[in-house]
C-alpha cells in the first residue's frame, strides 16, 4: 500500500502549462494526487500522509537527458546502467537516452532489450537505449531498426561517429522516418578531423595541438538539413558546438524541416581556453566535439534562450583515469555531467542570460518530444516524475561525492550553488541529497 | 673549482622548477638563460672541458622520438658539466609499448634522477610529465627538448644566441626583422621563437602557404612583449628588408598530397634561393634548425653561404644546454 508524500509549500514551475507558483502537492499511487495553494493543509497529520515542508524549495517536473554513455555492455569499468542511473537521478533525471557506441555496438535487438531489463533492474530512472544507425557504427550497413524501437529504443545514432556518408544517411532518414523514428547525428565530417585534438583556432596554435575546425560540424548539419527535408524525416543533431550549427538549425527551423538540436552544459560554460589553464593540456576538457571559442559560446547560450537549441543533454562520458591520465593526443574525449549539470547551469539563470522557465523546458519538455517520450509534468494527475531542488545550498564537486563510477570532469572543486534535493520515479523517492532538510526517512515503497 | 682560468659559474638561480617552453617565461629569464650561456660558452671550447656543476647529479635523455643533433647536444652539455647522462631512447607511443608515460617517469624518478631531458611526439608531454613529479614531491626538473607541434624552447635560445652574437644586440632586438618561413603548421621551432623574439622585441614574419600556416599565430607573442608576430603569405614578403631568414625544415611526406603540391613548386615558391637572399638586408643571417632538406627549402649555395649560421646555431646549441642544465639541475640545492 503506497503511502502518500505531501511536499507543502514548494515553488511549483511547469513550463509547457506556464505555471510557477507556491502550492502543495500530494503524490500518491506514483500520481500527482493534488497541486494547489493550501491543499495540503487538511491532510498535515493524517495517517499514511508524509509531509516534507517544501519552505519554498523548487519541485520541477523530472529531467530528461537525451544523451549519456553508460558503458554497458562492455567497459563496465566505466560505467554500469546500475552506476549511471544512480548518477542521473542524483542529477534529477527522471528518464534518459543511452547511446549505441557500447561493446558489442547495440544494433541488434537483443542488446537493446538486455539495456532495457538492466534499467528495470535498477528501477531509478527511466533507460531509454538508442539504437545504432548502421551495424558496428561503420557507417555502412542499416540496423533493423524497427525491431530497435519494437525493444524500446527511442532513436537511432551513431554517436561517436558521424554517418558521413550522404546516400547512407539519406537512407537512414528514409527509413527511419517509416517507423517514425529520429535520426541522431554526431555532426562530424572525419576527414576534416583526422587526428585533430582540439578546436582549430588561436589557442590549439599557441599549444601545438591539432584543430578540428568549425566547418566540419557546420558542414554535416547543412547536408543532413537538406537531406531531412527530402526525406520529410526526423533530425535531431548532437551537442552542438559552433556558432554556425546554431545559425543552421535556426534556418532549417525556419524553413519549417523537422530539425531539433541538443546542447551540452560545457560546450555552454566552457571555452578551449580551458585546455591551457595551469599546466595545461587537461584532458579532462577534451571532449567531442570540442570546446569552442567565447562568441561560440554566446551563440549557443542564445540559441537555448531563443529556442532554436531544444534541449539540454549532458552526453555524460565515463572514463577511467588510464583514459585520461595520458598524454593529450592518447586521451579519450568526453566528461560525465549528469550529476552536475544542473547545478553549473543554474548560474546562467542567476546572471540573467537564461529564463529559469526556459532552463525547465529544455531539460524536460524539451527533450522529451525529440524522441517521443511522456513529457514529465508537475501538474494534478500527471505521473509523479518529480525533482526537488534546493536553490540556495552549495557545495563542492568533489570526486568523493559523485554516483558515477568515473570521475573525469573539469569542474572537480568547483563550488556550485543550487542542489538536486530529492528525485521522484513514478511517485518512488529514488534520491535524496545527503544534507537535505525533511527527506530523511520519508520511504513510499 | 673553474677548469678555465678567470672562468665563473653564473650562481644566480632561475626562478622556475622546470623548462617547459618559452611561454611564460618572461624578457628577464630569457635574457638570465642567454648571459649564463655566455658565461659557459667558454667550456665549449676550452681544451679540457669538464667543469664541476653536475658533478654527482644525474641528467636522463628521455627521447621519446628520433633525434641526433638534439639528443646528442644535450649529452654533450651534460657531460662537460661533469653529469652522469643516461640516454632513454624509445621509438613508439607509450600506449604501444604498453607501459604509460607516467608509468616511466615514475620509475625513472624513483632511481633518484636530477632532470628529465623530454623529447616526444605527443604535445604538452613534458608538461604531464612535470605534473605527475611535482604531485609526488619530486625534486627532478623536466626540460622539455621538443613536443609534438607544440615548442622547442632550447632551439629558440640557441637561435637568440646565434643572433645576440652575429649582430652583437645583446639584450634588446626591437627593430630586428626575423623571417620564419616553411611549414609553421608543424613547427615547434616557429612557436618558440616567435615567443621568444617578439618578448625581446623583434618583429616576426611567419611564412607559409596557406595550408601550412596555422589561425592566430599574431596571438603567439605574449600580450606584454614590446615585438611584434605577423603572418605573411608570400616568401618575398617575409624576406622583405629582413635581418634575419630562419628556414623551418619541411618533411618529405608533406610535399605531396593535400598540404603541397609537390617539391618542385615548394622549391620554386618557397625555397631561398640566393636571388630571394637579397631581398633581405645585406648581410642577413641564414638560419636552420636541420636536417636540411638541400635544394628544397634551402638552396645548396645559400646554405654553404657566407651568410649561413647554421654551424654556429648547432655550437651554440651546447652552451645554451649547459646553462639551462646548470640553472635547473647544477644550482638546485
Amino acid at each position: 500500500m503506497a503511502r502518500a508524500i505531501l511536499l507543502r509549500d514548494v515553488r511549483r514551475l511547469d513550463p509547457v502549462a506556464a505555471l510557477d507558483d507556491r502550492v502543495d502537492v500530494l503524490l500518491e499511487d506514483g500520481v500527482i494526487r493534488r497541486a494547489g495553494r493550501g491543499a495540503g493543509d487538511s491532510l498535515v497529520g493524517q495517517s499514511g500522509v508524509q509531509v516534507v515542508e517544501g519552505a519554498g524549495r523548487w519541485l520541477l517536473p523530472g529531467f530528461v537527458d537525451l544523451h549519456v554513455h553508460f558503458r554497458e555492455p562492455g567497459e563496465e569499468h566505466k560505467e554500469d546502467i546500475a552506476s549511471g542511473l544512480r548518477a542521473a537521478v542524483a542529477g534529477g533525471f527522471v528518464a534518459v537516452c543511452a547511446m549505441a557506441n557500447t561493446k558489442p555496438v547495440n544494433d541488434v535487438r537483443a542488446i537493446t532489450e538486455m539495456m532495457v531489463a538492466r534499467g528495470r533492474e535498477a528501477a531509478l530512472a527511466r533507460l531509454h537505449p538508442i539504437g545504432a544507425v548502421t551495424k558496428g557504427l561503420l557507417g555502412q550497413e542499416l540496423t533493423e531498426v524497427a525491431d530497435l524501437r519494437d525493444a524500446g529504443a527511442v532513436a537511432i545514432s551513431d554517436d561517436g561517429r558521424c554517418v558521413t556518408n550522404s546516400l547512407v544517411m539519406r537512407r537512414a532518414l528514409e527509413y527511419a522516418r517509416t517507423f517514425d523514428v529520429p535520426v541522431i547525428q554526431h555532426a562530424e565530417d572525419h576527414a576534416l578531423t583526422e587526428g585533430a585534438d582540439m578546436h582549430e583556432g588561436a589557442v590549439s596554435t599557441r599549444l601545438g595541438l591539432r584543430g578540428w575546425p568549425r566547418t566540419a560540424e557546420d558542414i554535416i548539419i547543412a547536408r543532413d538539413c537538406i537531406l531531412a527535408e527530402a526525406a520529410r524525416a526526423r533530425y535531431h543533431v548532437a551537442h552542438l558546438s559552433t556558432k554556425g550549427a546554431a545559425r543552421l538549425v535556426a534556418e532549417a527551423k525556419g524553413r519549417g524541416i523537422a530539425v531539433t538540436a541538443e546542447v551540452t552544459p560545457h560546450h555552454l560554460l566552457l571555452t578551449d581556453e580551458a585546455i591551457a589553464e595551469g599546466f595545461g593540456y587537461r584532458t579532462a576538457c577534451k571532449v567531442n566535439p570540442p570546446l569552442r571559442e567565447a562568441e561560440d559560446v554566446a551563440a549557443l547560450r542564445r540559441a537555448l534562450a531563443d529556442g532554436t537549441i531544444d534541449a539540454i543533454a549532458t552526453d555524460h562520458a565515463p572514463h577511467h583515469a588510464t583514459d585520461k591520465e595520458v598524454e593529450f593526443s592518447a586521451a579519450r574525449p568526453g566528461m560525465i555531467g549528469l550529476e552536475i549539470c544542473v547545478p553549473l547551469l543554474l548560474d546562467l539563470v542567476r546572471t540573467g542570460e537564461l529564463p529559469l522557465m526556459r532552463l525547465v523546458y529544455a531539460l524536460t519538455a524539451g527533450p522529451a518530444k525529440v524522441v517521443g517520450i511522456d513529457v514529465p509534468r508537475a501538474i494534478e494527475g500527471a505521473r509523479a516524475d518529480l525533482v526537488l531542488i534546493e536553490p540556495e545550498a552549495t557545495f563542492r564537486i568533489e570526486r568523493a561525492t559523485l554516483a558515477s563510477k568515473s570521475t573525469n570532469t573539469p569542474f572537480l572543486g568547483r563550488e556550485v550553488r543550487g542542489a538536486v534535493d530529492a528525485t521522484f520515479v513514478g511517485g518512488r523517492l529514488v534520491h535524496v541529497r545527503h544534507g537535505s532538510h525533511g527527506l530523511h526517512g520519508i520511504s513510499n515503497s | 673549482m673553474a677548469t678555465v682560468p678567470g672562468f665563473e659559474l653564473p650562481t644566480r638561480p632561475f626562478r622556475h622548477k622546470h623548462l617547459l617552453g618559452i611561454e611564460g617565461l618572461s624578457r628577464e629569464d630569457i635574457l638570465q638563460l642567454l648571459e649564463a650561456a655566455d658565461a659557459l660558452a667558454p667550456l665549449t671550447r676550452s681544451e679540457r672541458p669538464k667543469e664541476a656543476s653536475l658533478r654527482g647529479r644525474t641528467v636522463v635523455n628521455l627521447f621519446f622520438e628520433a633525434s641526433t643533433r638534439t639528443r646528442t647536444s644535450f649529452e654533450i652539455a651534460a657531460k662537460r658539466l661533469g653529469s652522469d647522462a643516461v640516454n632513454v631512447s624509445s621509438s613508439g607511443s607509450s600506449v604501444t609499448k604498453g607501459e604509460t608515460l607516467i608509468d616511466t617517469v615514475k620509475n625513472l624518478d624513483a632511481m633518484r634522477v636530477d632532470a628529465m631531458v623530454i623529447r616526444h611526439a605527443s604535445s604538452g608531454a613534458p608538461h604531464l610529465v612535470a605534473r605527475v613529479l611535482d604531485d609526488a614531491g619530486s625534486k627532478c626538473a623536466v626540460i622539455n627538448a621538443g613536443d609534438g607541434l607544440h615548442e622547442h624552447p632550447t632551439q629558440a635560445l640557441l637561435d637568440a644566441r646565434t643572433i645576440r652574437e652575429a649582430t652583437g644586440r645583446r639584450d634588446d632586438f626591437s627593430g630586428l626583422v626575423v623571417a620564419i618561413a616553411g611549414d609553421v603548421l608543424h613547427s615547434r621551432v616557429a612557436r618558440s621563437n616567435a615567443i621568444l623574439l617578439s618578448t625581446l622585441g623583434a618583429e616576426v614574419r611567419l611564412c607559409a602557404p596557406a595550408t601550412l600556416l596555422p589561425p592566430g599565430v599574431e596571438t603567439l607573442k605574449p600580450k606584454d612583449a614590446p615585438g611584434l608576430v605577423r603572418a605573411v603569405q608570400r616568401l618575398e614578403e617575409a624576406l622583405d628588408g629582413a635581418d634575419v631568414a630562419m628556414m623551418l625544415r619541411v618533411q618529405r611526406e608533406r610535399l605531396a598530397g593535400v598540404f603541397l603540391s609537390s617539391t618542385r613548386e615548394y622549391s620554386r615558391t618557397f625555397g631561398l634561393s640566393a636571388k630571394r637572399l637579397a631581398l633581405a638586408k645585406p648581410g642577413a643571417l641564414v638560419l636552420h634548425p636541420g636536417p636540411i632538406n638541400r635544394g628544397v627549402e634551402l638552396d645548396d649555395g645559400v646554405a654553404n653561404g657566407a651568410q649561413s649560421r647554421i654551424l654556429d646555431q648547432v655550437e651554440n646549441g651546447v652552451a645554451v644546454r649547459m646553462a639551462i642544465l646548470h640553472l635547473l639541475a647544477g644550482l638546485r640545492a
